[in-house]
């Protein structure tokens, strides 16, 4: 599970199509965004792509810089690889720590403990599935990533950590011996996306029944369609239906 | 003929013309009372729910008794699962409102604001000052409504009948002002991304101040007829008790959290809706048992009275609806007789007069706005503790992602906790103290 560290999802453009670069700077003019032929009947089918993600440059702003050069020395006090924190995002005024999963548990136990930080609160535990169907399987990018919003009630601060896996080894350290709360909210992710947490007590579906097939909230999870007694008509599942991009 | 393996040890399987039948059978509860001897074993476990009427909805709750002592419990949920997360993926971003208004049933304003807010923090928008001021007197006469539900269930289920009729009724004067205002009495969609549909209607104000009048005296009866009941105090003092440290730990929010004696609210700490320009208390006790909790909740309904007649006051003219013709829909809702809908003098501009209009009305209402790319987490304070919207967006016309970090959800782990060592009346008692609401537990 040690994964090298990642390269930057949007500078992964050398195994993404060019055609995803140019989505991903695409300026949408016109009143509604309107690109190509124009055509609103939106027979295009739902387009995913990939959300880039572009490391900050410093300075953060606000508490952001402290944050993070406060966690950089707590983690190079424990001994620490020195890449565990592999981006650093500010967006909407919300910090996100990109972070290596192998070092999930360490830096939580450091965001948690040590004194310059106390993050007493793991708010939120959820899963995203950022799921390209266009790049082939193989070279298929850390798609799976489980989020953590965290929140210090000394400090009244809030920080979001992100690790990303792949969906064939989708294995993250277990957050629940730092944060009891993850129990549940890991058993979730662990129901809807297939993320696996390592040293979770009793990692079991909870929403879906025991015995289901699948994870319903990844985006490659079939939908169906609900056939309809009409000429042997069916209704197409939400994802291949006629949709504006 | 052979028969198929069998896959299930509890369901025997045949072949039929319509593909396997399986018959469900109770060799499970035989299996497990053969192993044990009742006569001498008295540990017994115990099915409660998922259909029962003290569990607030469909949870399910595993007992394992020694005698009357509850020795391990663990909760069971998924019975009420909807997807709605995923649903709001295939919705734009404004009928996703009507998607959230449904998981927390009895606070639909709380899951509207804080979907509305996330969406509006993704847009980098926020909502006019007005608009703002009616989601505040909504969300804090909703609060009043769902702590009014939670004394009702509450009473009940501890043998006060009284108490259970006299919260329902008090409930309908709220939802009598909800339907006033949005046309309906749950799950209303009146807060949307920009603002709200439409503004209060001229009866409003009297009667919300009618409300405010009549309150507070209803709630001293409730203060009257159970804090000095000799058998609501023995029913609540000490039962289900879980403290700070274990609050914190299984990351409890809410009036659980302030009755363990920590005054987190987060309209205090993290104000938004302009909750930094109201004056208000956040209660706190330190018994950390369901008496400390019916005492927060009985006084966080006097506190929201305040608010509520603050917001009242606060309310200048102006619009509830951002000015943007990209976001904001180009006619507000009307209040019909019928409940919300369309506003009629703009379907008549629209179809006589403006073909521009109608594309642009078309287009707006059937594709939707884009939203630009990112990610936030918007947390609110919702009767039941931090209700967290994290919604990515891709820059299309719906959520990529939308997940809600749902206070009945996480505030439900610390049921094992509370009742594991207590007796097993108190089961009831501790669990409806959670006050969790299924609808928001499973999504």
């Amino acid at each position: 599970m040690n994964a090298p560290p990642t390269p930057d999802i949007a500078a992964g453009s050398e195994v993404a199509p060019a055609s995803k670069a140019q989505h991903a700077e695409r300026v949408s003019t016109g009143m509604f965004g309107v690109s190509g032929t124009g055509d609103t009947s939106g027979f295009g089918g739902l387009v995913r792509r990939f959300v880039p993600v572009k490391s900050s440059p410093r300075p953060f702003g606000g508490y952001f810089d402290e944050l993070v050069d406060a966690l950089t020395t707590a983690l190079a006090e424990v001994g620490a690889v020195a890449d565990a924190i592999m981006r650093v995002v500010v967006d909407r005024c919300e910090l996100t720590l990109h972070i290596r999963p192998d070092v999930l548990l360490t830096v939580a136990g450091q965001l948690r403990d040590s004194p310059a930080l106390r993050f007493e609160l793991c708010s939120s535990v959820s899963g995203v599935d950022y799921f390209d169907p266009d790049a082939p399987q193989e070279i298929a990018p850390q798609r799976l990533h489980a989020v953590y919003h965290l929140m210090s009630m000394t400090y009244r601060r809030r920080l979001r950590l992100e690790v990303a896996v792949d969906a064939q080894h989708p294995r993250v350290p277990s957050v629940t011996s730092v944060y009891p709360t993850a129990d549940w909210q890991e058993r979730e992710a662990y129901d809807m996306f297939g993320i696996v947490f390592d040293g979770h007590p009793a990692l079991t579906r909870i929403l879906m029944p025991d015995d289901w097939d699948g994870h319903p909230q990844r985006k490659d999870y079939p939908l169906g369609g609900v056939p309809v007694e009409y000429k042997g008509a069916q209704i197409p599942p939400p994802d291949n239906r006629r949709a504006y991009r | 003929m052979t028969q198929p393996p069998n896959p299930d040890a509890y369901a025997t399987a045949r072949e039929t013309t319509q593909g396997r039948i399986y018959t469900l059978t109770g060799g499970d509860w035989d299996s497990l009372l053969a192993e044990t001897d009742p006569l001498s074993a008295e540990r017994l476990v115990v099915n409660m729910g998922p259909q029962h009427p003290s569990t607030h909805g469909v949870l399910r709750l595993v007992l394992e008794l020694q005698g009357e002592t509850v020795t391990q419990a663990r909760s069971v949920i998924g019975y009420l699962h909807t997807g709605i997360e995923k649903n709001a993926e295939y919705r734009t971003w404004t009928q996703g409102v009507t998607f959230v208004t449904r998981m927390d049933y009895l606070s639909p304003v709380f899951n509207e604001t804080g979907y509305c807010l996330a969406v509006e923090k993704l847009l980098g928008i926020s909502a006019p000052e007005r608009a703002q001021t009616i989601r505040v007197l909504l969300m804090e006469l909703n609060r009043i409504s769902s702590h009014l539900v939670w004394l009702a269930t509450a009473g009940m289920e501890l043998g006060a009948l009284s108490m259970m009729i006299y919260g329902f009724r008090e409930r309908e004067l709220i939802l009598d002002i909800f339907e006033l205002i949005t046309g309906l009495r749950m799950n209303m969609a009146y807060v949307r991304p920009g603002g709200v549909v439409a503004d209060l209607p001229p009866q409003a104000h009297a009667k919300i101040s009618e409300f405010l009048r009549v309150m507070p005296g209803h709630i001293k009866s409730y203060e009257d007829l159970l804090s000095g009941n000799p058998v609501w105090r023995a029913r609540t003092q000490g039962i289900g008790f879980l403290d700070l440290t274990g609050c914190m730990a299984l990351g409890i929010t809410g009036p659980v959290l302030r009755s363990a004696g920590l005054g987190w609210d987060l309209r205090k700490t993290e104000p938004y809706c302009g909750y930094e320009n109201y004056t208000f208390d956040v209660p706190t006790q330190t018994t950390g048992d369901v008496w400390g909790r019916y005492l927060v909740r009985l006084a966080e309904m006097r506190e929201s009275l305040t608010i509520v007649e603050q917001a009242l006051d606060n309310l200048r003219p102006g619009p509830v609806m951002v000015t943007d013709k990209k976001i904001a829909w180009p006619a507000q809702l009307a209040l019909g007789a019928d409940g919300l809908g369309n506003s009629l003098e703009h379907i008549r501009t629209i179809m006589g007069q403006s073909m521009e209009s109608l594309i642009h009305h078309f287009k707006l209402v059937t594709e939707g706005f884009r939203v630009p790319e990112g990610q936030v987490y918007v947390p609110i304070e919702s009767p039941r503790g931090e209700l967290g919207m994290h919604l990515v967006s891709s820059g299309g016309t719906r959520p990529y992602r939308l997940h809600v970090r749902e206070p009945s959800f996480v505030n439900l782990q610390a049921f094992p906790a509370m009742v594991e060592g207590a007796p097993i009346a108190d089961v009831i008692a501790a669990g409806a103290s959670l006050d969790p609401v299924m609808g928001g537990v499973d999504r």
